[in-house]
């Protein structure tokens, strides 16, 4: 599995952080989405996916 | 700030004129009657299941949509071909050119790369993070809220004793708005979600809350505060029209919403004793609760609207360039087809419950982390704290927000 984040879209809501806080957080300045692991653990792949639904900007794209 | 305008308006809050209504609603307006205080009116199912692209009629005689499916609202609100500014394209209305501005620094009301400027310069302040830090402040609100309560003989209005003192607080310290003022900006702020507000006194109130904040801004100009105003006036990236805007949302935004839902949320679960129950049982059950809550009791009653920039097919039905469409956030949450397991039901053990209740796409709801710190610590509190709580009327004679953009209680008397 692999994540793709588009910055330029994210806005902030944090819904990724609440879905799978293993692989997202939030910059401090600004709370645009971080991605702490680019291509986490099988394992976390409902979380991520949940994340990438969840998220209202559609600022994530999960590659299996 | 522009009112949006459900398709019909009540003007009192009694129970009998939503049973009135039912019969005098012209086909083609949004459902408004409740059969129960915590369902969105029934017609949504029927909504739903045959006509989830529906026509509608909005008071002025304009012609929209009505979209009231899980699916179809989170692509009305994702999607660029549809715009937040209300009313610039409004068909019936004054268009192009002629409408109305909305004012500066009102950025729901926004499109992209507008819009992102602002939510860019507040997010920061909104994060997770920033939201779990906040919390022990939150809890101390709480706490000195429940305290004084308690210190009451009971029976108290919750709404005025804790449910909107608490998030009213926090948004206060939060942005650097002096609580004691909150008499006047709390009045302002209800006149300008209430539905039947009239032009003149809508106007006022917008005036007076434009003229108190723009105050505020000029006073952390000369005198530097750490609180968000503050921040944001130090940034030098708004100009004190912009800064006063963002300042009237947020304060607005900031109590109306979440006091409702804690008040609406308690009285939801006195009258489901079984939930109740469990989640005094298994504190750890409180998150999912609050996104159970929060997805069944959806406050936004009459949905979010957009407006077609472009010819827009949507279940068949053709969007015209410049119609309006209204996005049902609460029944979007009640739709059988995006949650299979009895969504008309209230389950705070359901393991899983993604909603619309903060809205989709790019305006999502910036505050939302904070509403959920205020929910999870206001309800754990206040059930710790007053395990005998009850109603202190009968659930019919509690007066319903019928007549407001946010739904929820004008009253709540509650006894223990
Ligand atoms: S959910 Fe989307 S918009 Fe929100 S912080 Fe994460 S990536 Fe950004």
């Amino acid at each position: 599995m692999k994540i793709l984040i588009d910055e330029g879209k994210c806005v902030g809501a944090g819904a990724c952080v609440l879905a799978a806080a293993d692989v997202f957080d939030q910059r401090d300045e600004d709370g645009i989405v971080v991605l702490l692991d680019a291509v986490p653990p099988h394992e976390l792949l409902p979380q991520v996916k949940d994340a990438a639904a969840r998220c209202p900007a559609l600022a994530i794209e999960v590659v299996e | 700030m522009t009112k949006a305008q459900p398709a019909k308006s009540r003007t009192t809050t009694s129970r009998t004129t939503t049973s009135q209504t039912a019969k005098a609603r012209p086909t083609g307006t949004q459902p408004t009657v409740r059969s129960c205080p915590f369902d969105p009116p029934e017609e949504y199912r029927t909504l739903r299941e045959q006509e989830p692209v529906a026509p509608m009629t909005f008071p002025d005689g304009a012609a929209g949509w009505l979209v009231t499916r899980y699916d179809d609202v989170r692509t009305v609100l994702s999607d660029p071909r549809f715009s937040a500014k209300r009313g610039v394209l409004r068909p019936g209305g004054p268009e192009g050119d002629d409408a109305p501005a909305p004012p500066p620094g009102l950025f729901i009301m926004m499109d992209a790369p507008e819009h992102t400027r602002f939510r860019r310069l507040l997010t920061g302040q909104f994060t997770v993070r920033r939201m779990r830090q906040l919390t022990p402040v939150v809890e101390k609100i709480v706490a000195e809220q429940l305290d004084a309560m308690a210190a009451a003989e009971g029976p108290v209005d919750l709404v005025q004793a804790f449910a909107l003192p608490v998030p009213s607080l926090v948004i206060c310290e939060l942005l650097g708005v002096p609580y004691a003022d909150r008499e006047e900006f709390q009045r302002n702020s209800a006149t300008i979600v209430r539905l039947n507000s009239g032009p003149e006194e809508f106007r006022q109130a917008q005036q007076a809350m434009r003229g108190y904040l723009h105050q505020l801004v000029l006073a952390k100009r000369e005198n530097p505060t750490d609180d968000i105003l503050g921040e944001l006036v130090r940034s030098g990236e708004l100009t004190d029209e912009e800064l006063t805007g963002v300042g009237v949302l947020l304060l607005i935004a900031g109590h109306e919403t979440t006091a409702n839902m804690i008040a609406l949320s308690t009285m939801c679960l006195l009258q489901n004793p079984g939930q109740l129950a469990a989640l005094r049982a298994d504190p750890s059950l409180m998150d999912g609760a609050v996104e159970e809550l929060l997805r069944y009791l959806t406050i936004v009653q009459f949905g979010v609207r957009r407006t077609a920039l472009e010819d827009v097919e949507l279940h068949g039905r053709q969007i015209k360039e410049g119609s309006t469409v209204v996005a049902s956030l609460a029944s979007g949450n009640r739709d059988a087809a995006h949650l299979a397991d009895h969504p008309e039901r209230l389950d705070v053990e359901r393991p899983h419950s993604p909603h619309l209740a903060f809205g989709h796409g790019i305006h999502q709801c910036l505050g939302q982390q904070l509403a959920r710190a205020e929910m999870k610590a206001a309800l754990s509190a206040l059930l710790d704290r007053f395990p005998t709580l009850r109603l202190a009327l009968p659930v019919e004679e509690v007066p319903m927000r019928d007549d407001m953009l946010v739904y929820g209680v004008h009253e709540l008397p509650v006894t223990w």
